[in-house]
């Protein structure tokens, strides 16, 4: 026989066995999967940010191929074509669901807030919060060590160089909530989110009385209820000496960003038309 | 000589107020007492603004299991029940006292001898009189030495080791008041009913031995043992092992190896409750730095604001970098100078700017001497690496939760990586998982 | 305002020792070989370590300037070491060309290709090394002819010898050398041939028990490196002295092994490391191609470390009594 025939004959006898053993391998131990989670994945962002309240966006797509209906359940990584699809594909119907981003709900900058001391240790904010005050006397306000930028699995966060403050970038924010637990001070807040009509926030998180308040930062809320009163929809309260607004109730008319004293009321439309002063 | 035997560092001491004799401090014109002065929940305010109130009054009760009451060291009116902002600059809730003038803080209230006090009394008279561990754990003493059913403690060990460089405020008060320490240690004896105690000491405090040799000379159930100088000593886990050789279980705490250790001053305090009927409300303090002009230890009534024992030690230094309350090992930086002393504050570290900074950290070269001093047997490269990662699982695998937090891993890197803030970060986030 | 106060979490003080005095203490252990190394081989010695060292600190500079656009890291003297150990396993009379590709590779593939100081897998020295001894094996294993050997073999067959190493020698020999006929004492002082910084076996243990006293490296990789060679050999049937003073085995054992990057982190880990490299190397002199293997052990051991770190991780304080009070409530 020769050699080249000899080799032919075994690699093809170890082939086929192979062959076999795969195939009946392949038949005993499959799992039957509805193909339609798969489908349903493919839509999905796959950041398994855990907006929807499930451990991930596989575990979405088991839930809406099984789901007797889409009520509740919302990937905030899809628009609403997209949950469209979805719903075309499970044979639902789609559930109207809130759009929401984050807004934060802090003004620092270099210039509002003086540094009363300097921090020297690792750049995150949890370690930071967990040792002291803050490098300024605010004790509510951001730390800027960008815990909520490393957080964000779509990388709409981000501090921009010279700046202490993270912005948020609308167009890349779907509202997960990642940075909102990521916040050791609790300054971020997903708000409802309607392309049509302005978010208007209070940029400060200051608990402390008014006096106090004002010597910690220059644009601090002192909760004096002036834009509760100028507000025509109810939409704001005043608890602890700190203004909020129910981004439910606002309709982003912006009446209360003008006669704010401290000028701690921010809006995504426009700049901020009042100067910083100093004290 | 004794010691624990995983890892450790041997920092320079600088023991600069060794010789110094403890000086009482006056009272403070205005004394503001902090409700959360130990582990656990804030106690409960008892007086109402405008109440007037007698030195070793109680004036906010225990809020909880974990928890002490506060005693005022002053007499005077209660003003205020405010936040004041504590040496970290965070807001915490304070009775604030306005000292009426010519009052005598300190006054023997009755007299009494540990034969007269059964161990029932000595637990509660020591959680009345708001005693938590002065060491700076500032855990409610009466929790220890409630021993749980099934436990049994079989050794008191008193710590007197102050491995922490600069702080002698131990150091002093085992000169200065050995029968307080002895008589204190006899009565948690009683309480816990315990055959046996050992006082541990460095090698370095010399005059601190002689006198607690002297001290225990006629009662064979208390020994001082003297050990090695080396940090962390007086770490609860590591002292027990270097006295009595027994070793605490990974997560468990000293009664599970039969163990109850207390700090000298916690021990003198209970004395002080018990047989003369004093609350605690004043403890020494170590006002040092290397700069510091009238560096000192001082008798110092809680509510003092930080401020004035800096001034009582010849004030703030032209360069200062950092003030920190403790000691330079596990003390805390401080923001705020006028924040209240605290039951927990053994003392006031002053470092100058030159020491205050930290190195640039460079790339870790792996030369495992983090390993090799840590007392814990853990891997701060690995854990720091992990934090750096956000793996916490991986950390909590690796042991972090173990962490004393002595520093010797951060201390001892010659990259000056900050191992030991990475492992407060993976510690905090595997709470969170 | 530069009287703020400056937070920050504890510790607040630091060891004076820091990356660069570390690595400068490792270059000063180095002298006394490197002194050796110019008595026995004259200035090829000196010419052949200045390249070494120029080629190792440029191609650390060329990588971190233009490629990772990083601060050359000069003072930290990681580069320094480099050099000098790279020219002390290289002959004396090695053309210059060789000995800076071997500089090139030892920083660029074997340092700088990993992420720099810290992140290499295998000691770049030996990368290089070995690099130019699979490149070159003929340029690699010629040695100077006058340099007086400590083999005192009075045969004819002395001349043949005269440009070899004591383990050619030996290997060529078949093994069954008398070993009566090597003078020990001309042997550890510097009396034999071979690379530039292995033929003084004194001046590299003066440069060990520096590196000891200072406590820059612990004795547990040398002590058990050398005592597993020692071991070997003489269960293989060699002459222990002899296998430790020739060849590379001793600054393998002090400077190479040591190596903190590529070594193990607990001194578990190490006593594996070290009697490994022992080992291997014994394997090789006795029963492999070459007749040294120090490098070729060192390197293979290296890849192990990872593993070898995975498999001696310290004890946790406690975990033993830990499991103990488990299985006590367990029953």
């Amino acid at each position: 026989m020769p050699p080249i025939l000899t080799s032919l004959i075994v690699l093809g006898v170890i082939g086929l066995v192979a062959g076999v053993l795969l195939y009946v391998a392949a038949k005993k131990f499959h799992v039957y999967e509805d193909p339609r989670i798969g489908e349903v994945e493919e839509l999905l962002p796959g950041a398994n940010c855990g907006g929807c309240g499930l451990t991930g966006c596989h575990a979405f797509a088991v839930q809406a191929a099984t789901a007797d209906t889409l009520e509740g359940l919302n990937c905030t990584g899809v628009d609403e074509a997209g949950m469209g699809r979805i719903a075309e594909i499970v044979g639902l119907k789609a559930a109207p669901a809130r759009k929401r981003k984050a807004v934060i709900k802090c003004s620092l900058s270099c210039d509002v807030r003086d540094p009363r001391n300097v921090y020297d240790g690792i750049r995150s904010c949890a370690v930071e919060a967990s040792l002291y005050q803050g490098e300024s006397d605010c004790v509510y306000g951001c730390l800027g060590c960008g815990d909520c930028v490393r957080a964000c699995p779509f990388d709409a966060m981000s501090i921009k160089p010279g700046d202490s403050l993270p912005t948020v970038d609308l167009s890349k924010c779907v509202g997960c909530g990642k940075c909102v637990a990521a916040c050791p001070r609790h300054l971020v807040e997903l708000y409802d989110y309607d392309p049509a009509r302005p978010m208007v926030w209070v940029a400060c998180s200051n608990r402390d009385r008014g006096p106090i308040a004002m010597k910690e930062c220059t644009v601090a809320c002192i909760g004096c209820g002036i834009c509760k009163k100028k507000c025509t929809h109810d939409a704001i309260t005043i608890t602890s000496f700190l203004a909020h607004i129910d981004s439910s109730k606002c309709v982003g008319c912006g009446e209360c960003i003008e006669p704010c004293p401290r000028h701690s009321i921010a809006t995504n439309q426009r700049k901020r038309t009042a100067t910083v002063q100093a004290d | 000589m004794k010691t624990f035997h995983k890892g450790g560092i041997h920092p320079n001491p600088d023991k600069l107020t060794a010789d110094m004799h403890t000086m009482p401090v006056a009272a403070p014109a205005v004394c503001r007492l902090m409700l959360s002065q130990a582990i656990g929940a804030p106690a409960k305010p008892v007086v109402k603004p405008g109440e007037s109130v007698t030195a070793g009054q109680m004036v906010a009760e225990a809020g909880g299991f974990v928890s002490a009451p506060v005693h005022t060291p002053v007499s005077g009116t209660v003003k205020k029940i405010e936040p004041v902002r504590n040496p970290q600059g965070l807001w915490q809730d304070a009775i604030i006292i306005e000292t009426a003038p010519g009052e005598n803080p300190e006054e023997q209230r009755q007299s009494r001898t540990i034969d007269e006090v059964s161990p029932k009394e000595i637990i509660d008279i020591v959680g009345r009189a708001g005693i938590v561990g002065l060491g700076g754990a500032t855990f409610p003493t009466r929790v220890k030495l409630s021993v749980p059913s099934g436990k049994k403690a079989e050794v008191i060990v008193i710590n007197g080791a102050e491995c922490e460089p600069y702080l002698t405020c131990d150091d002093r008060l085992m000169q200065e008041n050995p029968k307080a320490i002895v008589d204190g240690t006899r009565l948690i004896m009683k309480a816990t009913d315990c055959q046996r105690a050992v006082i541990g000491i460095e090698e370095n405090k010399t005059l601190a031995i002689e006198a607690m040799r002297k001290a225990v000379r006629d009662i064979p159930s208390i020994t001082v043992e003297v050990l090695v100088k080396k940090y962390p000593q007086g770490s609860e886990k590591q002292l027990i092992e270097a006295t009595t050789g027994r070793v605490v279980p990974a997560g468990g705490l000293p009664i599970d190896a039969g163990a109850i250790v207390d700090n000298v001053a916690t021990a003198a305090a209970v004395a002080d409750a018990v047989l003369r009927g004093l609350p605690l409300t004043a403890r020494i303090v170590t006002v040092t730095g290397p700069a510091v002009s009238k560096p000192g230890n001082f008798l110092v009534p809680l509510g003092t604001p930080v401020s004035t024992l800096i001034e009582l030690a010849g004030g703030l230094p032209e360069d200062t970098g950092k003030v920190i309350g403790g000691g330079p090992m596990m003390g805390r930086a401080m923001c705020d100078l006028e924040a209240p002393t605290t039951k927990g504050l053994s003392g006031v570290l002053i470092l100058p700017r030159g020491m205050s900074m930290r190195a640039e950290a460079g790339p870790c070269i792996r030369c495992a001497r983090c390993v090799s001093v840590c007392p814990m047997g853990l891997e701060p490269y690995l854990l720091m690496t992990l934090g750096e990662l956000g793996r916490w699982e991986e950390a909590k695998a690796r042991g972090a939760a173990n962490c004393l937090e002595c520093g010797c891993c951060s201390y001892t890197c010659p990259a000056s990586r900050p191992l030991l803030d990475y492992i407060r970060l993976d510690k905090m986030e595997i709470r969170k998982l | 305002m530069d009287n703020k106060l400056i937070v920050s979490l504890s510790p607040h003080i630091h060891t004076a020792d820091t990356t660069s005095r570390t690595m400068w203490h490792v270059v000063i252990a180095l002298i006394p070989a490197f002194i050796m190394a110019v008595v026995t081989f004259g200035l090829p010695a000196l010419w052949v370590t200045l390249i070494s060292l120029g080629t190792c600190l440029l191609t650390e500079w060329v990588i971190n300037r233009f490629m990772l656009h990083r601060p050359f890291t000069l003072s930290n003297g990681s580069a320094f070491i480099t050099g000098l150990l790279l020219a002390f396993n290289l002959p004396s009379i090695l053309p210059w060309w060789m000995v800076i590709i071997g500089g090139v590779v030892a920083i660029g593939i074997g340092k700088m290709s990993f992420g720099g100081l810290g992140c290499n897998i295998w000691n770049p020295a030996l990368v290089g090394r070995v690099f130019l001894l699979l490149s070159f094996p003929a340029a690699m294993t010629t040695w100077p002819t006058d340099v007086p050997s400590a083999f005192s073999a009075a045969d004819a067959s002395a001349d043949a010898w005269s440009g070899a190493t004591m383990l050619h020698q030996l290997k060529w020999a078949g093994h069954t050398v008398d070993v009566s006929e090597v003078n020990f004492l001309d042997m550890t002082i510097g009396h034999m041939n071979g690379s530039l910084g292995e033929v003084g076996g004194i001046a590299i243990l003066i440069g060990l028990a520096y590196l000891l006293i200072m406590r820059v490296v612990t004795w547990h990789i040398p002590v058990s490196m050398l005592a597993s060679a020692a071991l070997f050999s003489w269960i293989f049937g060699g002459n222990p002295l002899l296998d430790i003073f020739a060849g590379g085995m001793l600054l393998g054992a002090a400077f190479m092994a040591t190596d903190y990057v590529t070594s193990p982190m607990t001194h578990k880990g190490q006593l594996i490391y070290g009697a490994m490299i022992g080992l291997i190397t014994m394997i090789i002199r006795r029963f492999g191609a070459y007749p040294e293997g120090v490098s070729f052990a060192i390197l293979l051991m290296n890849s192990f470390t990872p593993l070898i770190n995975i498999y001696c991780r310290p004890s946790v304080f406690g975990a033993r009594e830990r499991k103990a009070m488990e299985r006590r409530a367990a029953q």
